[in-house]
This record gives structure tokens, C-alpha cells and sequence, in this order.
């Protein structure tokens, strides 16, 4: 199975700029795999003002269960949110964070 | 987070008709409510398109809050009886296949009251074990366990006897799973050790407990995941080998005089009428809407069909999340006037700084048009995705969207809530799928200012259309097509679709075509339409019913055998699979899908025809068509259709455009392809793509279709002056035009 490569700094940078994307074949693969993390170990994006701000959560493990937040985290870009949940998935598979 | 919620009585109404408005508050102890038209309603504000329009109203102003409860969960209700409650010594038992024998104590046929220690209750208990409770009627509880847990997803026959001579209980569970699979049969006996009191005054339950609502009306608790079948009642104690001889009858009444209740719930399927088989006629009805039409214990494989076997499809699923009516108490009622003008409204509810849209539609008086142009609101499909939470349930489903997992605040309260039902696109806790879905309750992406923008956010982008360009146009909805079929659609010149109407009726799909036979003219402004065979209930209106067969873009699986739908004996799954595919309605089927980029049209030969001289009016011989728009950023994206001539696209159809600039996440779907290959994506398949098409009726009709769910999200651009609503302002100027269209020369 496809492995991230923590040394690839390149492709954080890749990232940060065009979160978006469309993306490199590489960086393609490095965001499915992120997206593929357990559910349970998944950091999410929760709207709390739409369009306005947003914060980031751990996907609850139940239905049912109430969203863990982090309520140092708010944002007022999705951009912004989008890069830290990037950087919080890359450390989780990697060990190591991306900055 | 939500502060305010609600929901209306109907989707569609006329003037005159009378509108109930249930509304919830979290907190706040009033809130205010008002009528505003929706005229755009995607209110990102990169895009800056958003429109309402606000309406005087009879019922606005300010009203006090109160939390209203919804409790989910399906069960059986047989009202109370003197058969049942004068009895002595008893036997009762069920076929039981537990999906979550785990989760804790669960009501299998019960008519305990809990508050004066009465009555019965066959249940599984805390481990997972089929018990049975029984009570002294002044607090004493005496409960037999066989102390063995059930296996999951497999069939027993769960008895308990009660002997009052020999003043014991004896309860079992019968294995009847795979021959290569420990069994996990079990019984026990227990001395009870005092008289039961049977006079409780509680209905007799299946899949649940009696409970009271908090409202004060009856409900249910403790409720049940799985299947029951053949639940039986009968007045004696009966020996193991006795009760595992009814439990195969089929017709036990016929032999055992001492038989109360036979059950049969291979009987009126479609309904919620749950029938007795026995003289006795203890009849009741199911509630919240179990999975009806699904395999039984005896089960053979023999049949598919439910309807030719009957007598194997005897079983009903329960659910702990089915839910079909909230049945919240009516805030206020809306009479709708004699002169609200046809179109899309809401009840807007603020509660402090929270908001929220009851939103519903409003057509003309039956029989009466106030324009040409019919938008069809595709209401099924609405109900179809209502409270989807597929996204933030499945492991996929980010690498299926092609997005980081974004919760709204409703979709927040779902997650919390989960009491408020589900989505056909989702599966229920015990993991099987969700094959209904209703409006009786709030539903979250439904209305405008909602996210993602889809449903009638999305379709309102051509309303914002309409009124930008001043064309005059009523709403009807797919419940009235379903009802009324072509009687419906033949008044106007032209029929405008939303961007994704994707689940038909047959009535709606035979009233649509007959409509285009006679001469009706037909905007297909979407992609990924007319793609499931879906039913409706007149016993249980407000509800689709969905059944996944085969193969498609299914965010769940089916269960196999199980491809017949409860509501009507259809077949269900894919109109293509069924031999009446979408290009031979509309020219175009889906071909693939996805969510990251968008793509945009380049004119193809056909543009040139002088058949479609109109509809390019305007429009550059070498002009890209629709590369900007909502949807990242092109007409042509999430879900993208193209002709198919085997498949029955009209032979003399024109393929106007056809799309280029898609990803390689933009994959091609599962009913296009035998098996997976490494060109799947958009950027090397170039089966890829979105056909514009049209084409003419003998009846002197006409058809244009778009191919893409985009398609709408590009019309508002630079102030609804761009070539995609320029296109579609030719098509519709001509559509209304009652000359008729001729078809080509052979």
C-alpha cells in the first residue's frame, strides 16, 4: 500500500498553496490516503457560522455522539481550515508534522 | 447549534389548500416566522446570487418556542385485548433474526407495563439473550433468561411458555443458521414464584416496548434491530417440541384450537394493516415505517419476487432509526390564498440567531395554468436525499465526494440526533440499507441557504433564471405527477426539469413520456435524471420507497433477494436495467461522475444543423460553452450524461456539444463498465463526458437536454448574461412558441 514520504515537504507546499487543487498525481495520492484514515481517528471541518467560520472536530464514534471540537481552532477562511486538517492527517499517518 | 427547526404537512399545494407548520425551538422560548418567496437560493456569498422575496402572510409574527420530541424507531402496535390479557397459562413466540443482539434489552412481543409490574415482555435482554419478563402487578419482576446470546444476523425461534399449574416459565432459542456454524440454541425454565398479572392495559408490541410519548401519546421504547416472523399467541403452555411444531406451521390456528394470535405479516404488504390470521382478528399496524417485503425464516431462494411467494417473505424488518411521521404538534396553519402566485416559498423561522426554511411549492388550482412553462420541482428526489449523512458515516465517502468532511450545523444536529432519521442513501445502525425516505419530519438540504448547494438550492438557480429573464413559469412537483401523470403536464407549451431528477415513478415516467408522445416540449436542464425506478404510497403518502437492485451508483448495497418493492411489487433498481433506459426519454444517460473539477461544452457537428439553428442564436461557431459557473468552476461536473444509441437515444438526435476538461476523478459509473479497467477517469476515458442533445417528436415536440447537474449553477454568471443561459433562453423562447416542431426527413 502507498506510503507518504514525510521528507516530501514539496508536496505540503503543493497543498498549502491550491488546497482545491486539481493536484498533482502524487499529491493526488497523498490526499486520498488522508482521506482514507479510520474514521474514528478523522479530523473534520464543522461550518459554525455559514460561510463565516468554521472550526475542526474528531468525527465522533457513534451516531449519536456529540462532536468533539477544538475550540482553540476557528477560522474565517475554509482555505485555512482545509490546510489544518491537511496538517493534522499528515502527522497522524507520517508521525511527523508538516508545519 | 440549531436553534430552530420545522417542517410542513405537504410539499405541494394550491390555493385554498390548508398548510400545517410544525416547528421545534433548542433554547429559545419564542421565535418568529414569516413567508418569503425563493427566488435564488444559494447564498454563498463568493457567488452573491441569493433572492427571496418576502410575502405578507396570515400567520406571520411571533410565537412562542417549545421543543417538540421526535422519537424514531419501527414497531408493531396490536391494541389491547381481553384475549390477552385474560390469559392464563401462555405461549408466545417469533421467528427472530437480531441485527444487534449486542446493543442491549430489546422488546420482541410485549405488552408490559412498566409502572404496575404487568403484562408480558419477550425480549432480548442485556446479553444478548432471548428472556422473558413477567410481573406480580404490584413492582415484582420475575425475568427467564436463557443466558445465551443470540447470533447475529441468524434465524431462532425464541418461545416462551408460561404454566401456571406448574408455576414456571420456560423460555428457549432455536438455531436455525448455517449447519457449519456453532449453535447457539438454549433454554431455561424458572420457577416464577408468584402469580403473573396479565391485566395490563398496555397494547400488545412487537419490536418494542410500550412507552409513552412525552406529547402523551403511545410509543414505544426499547426498540428492536432485525427481523421478526410468524408471531404467535397461543392460550396454553406448550412443550418445546409442541411450540417448535407452530412455530413451522404456517397455518397453526387451522390445527391448535388454543391458538389467540397468528400473525401474518406476509399479508397486506404495502400497507401498514399488520393481520391476524386467526378467527380471533387481533389486527394492528406497524408504525414508522418497518422494511416490509423481505425474506423470511423459510426463505428458500426459490422466488425473487414477493408477490409469487408470499409465504417466504413473511418477516419485517425493524429498524431503531425508521421513521416515518414526527408527528409534532402544528404551530400554525396557512391557508393558502386564492391569488399566491404559482412558485417555490418558505416559512422562514428565526429563533435568536439561528434561522430555518420550512420550504414548500405552489402550484396552480387543479386543472388551471397561470404560464406556458411548467418547472418540475423534483420533489422525489428531494425526499430521496433528505437527511443523507452518507458522507460523515462511510469511509469512502471523502475519496467518493473528493472533499475534507464539512459539517454544517444541521448536519451537526443530525449527527446528534439521529432520532430524526436517515436518507436513502444511507444505511440504518444495524447496517442495513435505508429503503424509505419521508418529509413528515424536519429535513436538512432542502431548502434554500442550505449546503452543499443541491435539491432545490440547486434547482433554483433556474428559478433565479426565470425571473431574470422574465419568463413566466408555475412549479409543479413530482407528487402531482406521480398523482394526476400526463393530465398534469398537458396545459403547458414546455416542461423545464431541475438540475438532477433523478427517481422516477413509474406513473411520473409514464406520464412524462406520454406528455412528449403528444406533442409536449421537454428542457432536461441536469444530469444523472431518470435513473432509479422509485414508488409511492397512497396508504403512507410523503414517503419514497427505493430498492437498489443490481448495479448503479449505490451508496449502499441491496439486499439480495429482496429487489421487489414493498409499495407496489415493482422491480426495482436502475430504469436501464429494467429495458427503459433515459436516453430513450431525454437522449442522454449517465456516464460518470465527479466532484472536483467541471468541465465545459464545445459545439460538435450538430450545433451546425439548421435544426438547432435556434439554439444557437448568438453563440460563436468556435465558442467554449459554460467554462465558469458554481461548480468548480464549469457547466459540466458532478454528474455528467451522454448519449448512447444501443441504448435508445433517438436515432435522428442531434449531439449539440459535448464536454471536455474533466478529471481524473471524474470516473466513469458502475452501469457503464463489466468490470474495473485503468481508464476509468475523466482524463484519459473518453466516454467522460456530457452530451448536449436534441431532438424532435413526431407529435411536433420537442426534447433538449444538458447532461449535467452544473449546468444550472452556471446561468446566474456575470448576471445571468453568459452562453449557457443564453442557450437556454433560445430553447425556452422557442419552446413556448406553439408552432410545432417537424421531424427530419428519414
Amino acid at each position: 500500500m502507498y506510503k507518504i514520504d514525510p521528507t516530501r515537504t514539496d508536496l505540503v507546499e503543493e497543498f498549502y498553496k491550491n488546497p482545491s487543487g486539481p493536484h498533482s498525481l502524487e499529491l493526488a495520492r497523498v490526499v486520498n490516503l488522508l482521506r482514507l484514515l479510520p474514521m474514528e481517528e478523522r479530523i473534520i471541518i464543522v461550518c459554525t457560522k455559514p460561510h463565516a467560520e468554521w472550526t475542526l472536530a474528531k468525527m465522533p464514534k457513534a451516531r449519536g455522539d456529540r462532536m468533539e471540537y477544538y475550540d482553540d481552532l476557528v477560522f474565517d477562511d475554509y482555505d485555512a481550515a482545509v490546510r489544518k486538517v491537511f496538517q493534522i492527517r499528515w502527522q497522524a499517518a507520517t508521525g511527523v508534522d508538516p508545519g | 447549534m440549531k436553534k430552530i427547526m420545522g417542517y410542513s404537512s405537504a410539499w405541494s399545494v394550491m390555493p385554498g389548500d390548508s398548510l400545517d407548520v410544525m416547528v421545534s425551538t433548542y433554547g429559545p422560548d419564542r421565535y418568529r416566522a414569516s413567508l418569503v418567496r425563493v427566488i435564488c437560493g444559494n447564498d454563498d456569498p463568493d457567488f452573491d446570487v441569493y433572492r427571496e422575496e418576502e410575502v405578507a402572510a396570515s400567520f406571520a409574527g411571533e410565537y412562542p418556542g417549545r421543543e417538540q420530541i421526535t422519537i424514531s424507531g419501527s414497531y408493531v402496535t396490536i391494541p389491547s385485548s381481553p384475549l390477552v390479557t385474560g390469559m392464563g397459562s401462555f405461549t408466545i413466540q417469533a421467528w427472530v433474526f437480531p441485527t444487534t443482539p449486542e446493543k442491549g434489552a430489546q422488546g420482541l412481543i410485549s405488552n408490559w407495563d412498566a409502572a404496575s409490574a404487568s403484562g408480558f415482555a419477550l425480549m432480548i435482554d442485556d446479553n444478548g439473550a432471548a428472556a422473558m419478563r413477567l410481573g406480580d402487578g404490584r413492582g415484582a419482576t420475575v425475568e427467564a433468561s436463557t443466558g445465551k446470546p443470540l447470533a447475529k444476523r441468524r434465524w431462532h425461534l425464541v418461545s416462551a411458555a408460561y404454566d401456571a399449574a406448574a408455576g414456571t416459565v420456560c423460555i428457549s432459542q432455536d438455531f436455525i443458521g448455517p449447519q457449519f456454524e456453532a449453535s447457539t440454541s438454549a433454554s431455561a425454565t424458572l420457577a416464577v414464584g408468584f402469580t403473573p398479572a396479565m391485566g395490563s392495559t398496555q397494547p400488545l408490541l412487537m419490536a418494542g416496548m410500550p412507552a409513552t410519548h412525552p406529547a402523551g401519546r403511545p410509543a414505544a421504547s426499547h426498540v428492536f434491530n432485525g427481523k421478526l416472523d410468524r408471531p404467535r399467541l397461543v392460550g396454553r403452555a406448550l412443550s418445546l417440541a409442541d411450540s417448535a411444531a407452530l412455530g413451522w406451521d404456517a397455518a397453526p390456528h387451522e390445527r391448535e384450537t388454543s391458538v389467540i394470535a397468528a400473525w401474518d405479516f406476509a399479508r397486506e404488504i404495502g400497507s401498514t394493516t399488520i393481520a391476524d390470521a386467526s378467527p380471533n382478528g387481533l389486527h394492528g399496524r406497524a408504525v414508522n415505517l418497518p422494511s416490509r417485503a423481505v425474506k423470511g425464516f423459510n426463505w428458500s431462494g426459490r422466488e425473487q419476487n414477493w408477490r409469487a411467494a408470499p409465504q417466504e417473505y413473511g418477516a419485517i424488518h425493524f429498524h431503531d432509526d425508521d421513521l416515518y411521521d414526527a408527528e409534532w404538534d402544528p404551530d400554525f396553519t396557512y391557508e393558502i390564498p386564492k391569488d399566491l402566485r404559482s412558485g417555490v416559498y418558505a416559512v422562514r423561522l428565526v429563533a435568536e440567531d439561528d434561522e430555518w426554511y420550512v420550504t414548500f411549492y405552489v402550484r396552480p388550482s387543479r386543472g388551471t395554468t397561470t404560464a406556458k412553462v411548467a418547472f418540475l420541482a423534483s420533489t422525489a428526489t428531494y425526499m430521496a436525499y433528505s437527511n443523507i449523512q452518507w458522507t460523515w458515516h462511510e469511509h469512502f465517502g471523502e475519496v467518493a465526494e473528493c472533499y475534507w468532511t464539512t459539517m454544517q450545523p444541521g448536519e451537526v444536529f443530525l449527527q446528534e440526533h439521529p432520532e430524526y432519521g436517515l436518507s436513502t442513501y444511507d444505511n440504518h445502525s444495524d447496517g442495513s440499507g435505508v429503503r424509505y425516505a419521508s418529509r413528515l419530519r424536519p429535513v436538512h438540504q432542502v431548502g434554500p441557504k442550505t449546503a452543499p448547494v443541491w435539491n432545490i438550492n440547486n434547482d433554483s438557480h433556474i428559478l433565479g433564471w426565470f425571473e431574470a429573464k422574465g419568463i413566466a413559469y408555475d412549479v409543479i412537483t413530482d407528487e402531482d405527477l406521480h398523482r394526476e401523470g400526463v393530465a398534469l403536464l398537458e396545459p403547458y407549451s414546455a416542461v423545464v426539469t431541475g438540475a438532477h431528477p433523478e427517481y422516477y415513478t413509474t406513473p411520473m415516467w409514464d406520464g412524462l413520456k406520454t406528455y412528449l408522445a403528444r406533442g409536449g416540449r421537454m428542457a432536461y436542464l441536469g444530469g444523472n435524471g431518470f435513473i432509479w425506478r422509485c414508488a409511492m404510497s397512497e396508504a403512507m403518502p410523503g414517503v419514497v420507497e427505493l430498492r437498489r437492485a443490481e448495479d448503479g451508483i449505490r451508496y449502499r448495497d441491496e439486499e439480495p433477494g429482496e429487489y421487489y418493492m414493498e409499495f407496489n411489487g415493482e422491480y426495482g433498481g436502475l430504469w436501464r436495467r429494467l429495458g427503459t433506459s433515459p436516453q430513450a426519454l431525454c437522449g442522454v444517460g449517465t456516464v460518470a461522475v465527479g466532484f472536483d473539477v467541471s468541465g465545459y461544452y464545445v459545439r460538435k457537428e450538430g450545433s451546425f444543423d439548421d435544426r438547432a439553428a435556434f439554439i444557437f442564436e448568438g453563440i460563436g461557431d468556435d465558442e467554449v460553452i459554460g467554462d465558469f459557473g458554481f461548480f468548480a468552476g464549469g457547466a459540466s461536473g458532478t454528474e455528467i450524461d451522454a448519449v448512447d444509441f444501443a441504448l435508445g437515444t433517438p436515432p435522428h438526435t442531434l449531439v449539440l456539444a459535448s464536454s471536455e476538461g474533466h478529471s481524473a476523478k471524474t470516473m466513469i459509473v458502475p452501469d457503464e463498465i463489466g468490470l474495473n479497467h485503468s481508464a476509468m477517469g475523466g482524463d484519459q476515458n473518453p466516454k467522460v463526458r456530457a452530451d448536449m442533445t436534441f431532438f424532435e417528436t413526431p407529435g411536433g415536440g420537442a426534447v433538449f437536454s444538458v447532461g449535467s447537474i452544473a449546468w444550472p449553477g452556471s446561468l446566474p454568471h456575470n448576471g445571468y448574461d453568459n452562453n449557457v443561459s443564453r442557450i437556454c433562453e433560445n430553447v425556452l423562447r422557442r419552446f413556448v412558441d406553439d408552432t410545432p416542431f417537424t421531424m427530419p426527413a428519414a
